[in-house]
């Protein structure tokens, strides 16, 4: 087991997750009580890392991160260090991967939320913090949970677009995914297989995990 | 206005600027109880949400218990946090999270926890829901939660109640029940009270005051029982299901003794004035009265009389003959539609007791008897619908 690939690839999930759960709160409530007149224009933007080659995608981030590109020399100057095959890089072009594994379950349960237990809760005197921790997440949390599974166990699995944009570099940005394919380039079975088999039972426990949460969360309401 | 009034109770001038139109003035003194009704449609949720502050697409002015909730021109506008109002939505919106008890206390979070709790189980008691604190709405009847719904807005002491609805999602017996209790309820709420019904039977039960709306517009405000008996205009007597509307011609005036005279179809018709009221609102609008003049009238139920024959109803004024058309039994009313013989194109339609039936049992072809009592009909004058309701708003009861 490459327990140095294990750690980067179990930093890039929790730390994407936690980033990209208030951004999809933001926009996934906004698209479902607030539809802008470009929510299509929105949406497809949105959706795009859903269908795109993550080639593609690597493809377009490397361009944006490259040390003569804004977002790369913003960086470099901020940091001091380079932005190209660097964690951070990963980490970004993952928070944009993710989007629509955040966005898309939070919105729909925005959707199904009764606006007018949200507006039960403005009567009574509610601000708008209040209404957000006592009535609003309590309700959409199934969404909220959804999402941050699909883009913990979805970042786990990342491979093209984490190749492309972070190089292979052991100790930065090898993670558990593209350590097994080195492993299997170098024909060596047994270890791809301990990872493989660890990577999965991860993932299946993750969705079986949020299954049960969410049907807990409905019984209670229902 | 009266400054009174304006001080107590609630006062409100609206127009929308929404896709909802809504433009009316209203007024709902302290512990007086305005029900609205009219069409789907015709804006009663949509001024309900407006008063509490969640339909912000309006203009005008809202004030209510002495402050100033709305008023456009000075640019204020209260939140709904800020205006102290308890609302029972249409299905009732409770919090499907949190317990019966934690669903009124949300009303009071700004109060200690203590106090809060005590609140809380006291409401829940008065509305006799004690025991079933620790329950989640999903557990509860409709019944059960109307009643949470109606603790959680009574809770926090609101200056205005807003009833949308409020027994629509309950079945017949239950509503029965909570309208008893809501009725009782009311005489020791000091507030005033809007409830949005489309049930004109559950409004004159509950309601001290009628408003009838459509289109965003008060057509009449009236008490029940002068609502029932003059309706403002022919529209406001169509919303609220009247039938026997018919068109006269005006012959004579007669304010000396009272009486007005019309032609329907060639039958001479009189309509007697019962009060001072009327006289005055003939006298208004005497320049528009001139003989030949169109006008349009009402037959209530309760004036039409049946004779068994022509010889005893001649001995009434506005009598006539008239053949059974239609002859349905609806439970214990039979339902009449009769064609005068003078006006055939002009049918009444009545509902007659089952007491009354045993006796007599009209079918169709048969001739029966009628007569409109003078005092009963109700004739519309040409007038706009404020003159009109200028004339019931002076028969409110003070």
């Amino acid at each position: 087991m490459d327990w140095s690939a294990l750690s980067i690839s179990l930093k890039l999930a929790f730390w994407t997750s936690v980033l990209l759960l208030p951004l999809g709160l933001v926009l996934g409530r906004w698209l479902a009580w607030y539809p802008p007149r470009a929510a299509a224009w929105v949406h497809s933007l949105i959706f795009l890392p859903l269908v795109l080659p993550p080639t593609v995608l690597g493809y377009y981030a490397l361009l944006a991160i490259a040390p003569d590109a804004p977002l790369g020399m913003l960086w470099q100057s901020l940091s001091g260090r380079s932005l190209a095959f660097s964690f951070e890089a990963l980490l970004l072009v993952s928070l944009v991967a993710n989007l629509p594994f955040v966005v898309q379950p939070i919105s729909n349960s925005y959707q199904a939320l009764d606006r007018d237990i949200y507006d039960a809760g403005r009567v009574c005197g509610l601000a708008p913090w209040s209404l957000f921790w006592r009535i609003e997440l309590p309700l959409i949390w199934p969404g909220v949970l959804s999402a941050t599974m699909l883009t913990f166990t979805h970042t786990l699995g990342e491979f093209g677009v984490v190749l492309m944009v972070g190089g292979n570099l052991a100790g930065e940005t090898r993670t558990l995914s593209i350590a097994i394919y080195d492993e299997v380039q170098a024909l060596n079975m047994s270890a791809a297989g301990q990872m493989s088999l660890f990577l999965l039972l991860l993932a299946f426990s993750a969705l079986l995990w949020m299954q049960w949460q969410n049907r807990r969360a409905r019984r209670l309401m229902l | 206005m009266d400054a009174a009034l304006m001080s107590s109770g609630l006062h409100l001038s609206l127009s929308s600027s929404g896709v909802i139109p809504l433009h009316l003035q209203l007024d709902c003194a302290q512990g007086e109880l305005l029900a609205l009704v009219g069409p789907s449609g015709s804006g009663k949720t949509t001024l309900l949400r407006a008063l509490a502050g969640l339909y912000p697409e309006v203009q005008g002015v809202i004030s209510c218990a002495g402050e100033t909730w709305l008023d456009s021109r000075r640019a204020i506008r209260r939140s709904p946090q800020q205006r102290q109002v308890g609302m029972v939505f249409q299905h009732y919106a409770l919090f499907p999270h949190l317990t019966v008890q934690q669903n009124v206390e949300m009303a009071l979070l700004q109060q200690p926890l203590r106090v809060r709790q005590q609140a809380a189980r006291e409401m829940l008691a008065r509305v006799k829901l004690s025991g079933l604190e620790e329950r989640l709405p999903a557990q509860l009847s409709g019944g059960q939660k109307q009643r949470v719904a109606l603790a959680r807005a009574l809770v926090g002491e609101p200056k205005l109640l807003l009833l949308d609805e409020p027994f629509a999602a309950v079945d017949q017996q239950t509503r029965y029940k909570l309208r008893r209790e809501l009725a009782q309820l009311r005489h020791s709420l000091q507030l005033p009270i809007l409830l949005v019904t489309h049930d004109l039977e559950e409004a004159q039960q509950l309601a001290d005051q009628i408003c009838v709306l459509h289109r965003g517009q008060a057509l009449q405000v009236a008490s029940p029982s002068s609502l029932m008996r003059a309706p403002a205009t022919p529209e406001v007597a169509k919303l609220l299901g009247m039938q026997n509307l018919f068109r006269g011609e005006l012959r004579q005036l007669d304010l000396s003794e009272k009486r007005i005279h019309l032609d329907w179809q060639g039958l001479p018709l009189q309509w007697q004035l019962t009060s001072t009221q009327h006289v005055a609102a003939i006298e208004f609008h005497r320049a528009q009265l001139q003989p030949g003049q169109a006008l349009q009238w009402l037959a209530p139920p309760a004036s039409i009389q049946l004779f068994r024959d022509a010889a005893a109803a001649a001995t009434a004024l506005n009598a006539f003959p008239a053949i059974v058309e239609e002859s349905v039994l609806l439970g214990p009313h039979l339902s009449l539609r009769v064609r005068p013989c003078h006006a055939p194109d002009w049918p009444l339609s009545f509902y007659l007791s089952q007491n009354f039936l045993e006796q007599e049992a009209w079918q169709p072809g048969e001739t029966l008897h009628l007569a409109l009592h003078p005092q009963r009909l109700h004739l519309f004058l040409p007038a706009n619908t404020v003159d009109a309701r200028e004339i019931t708003a002076g028969e409110r009861p003070v």
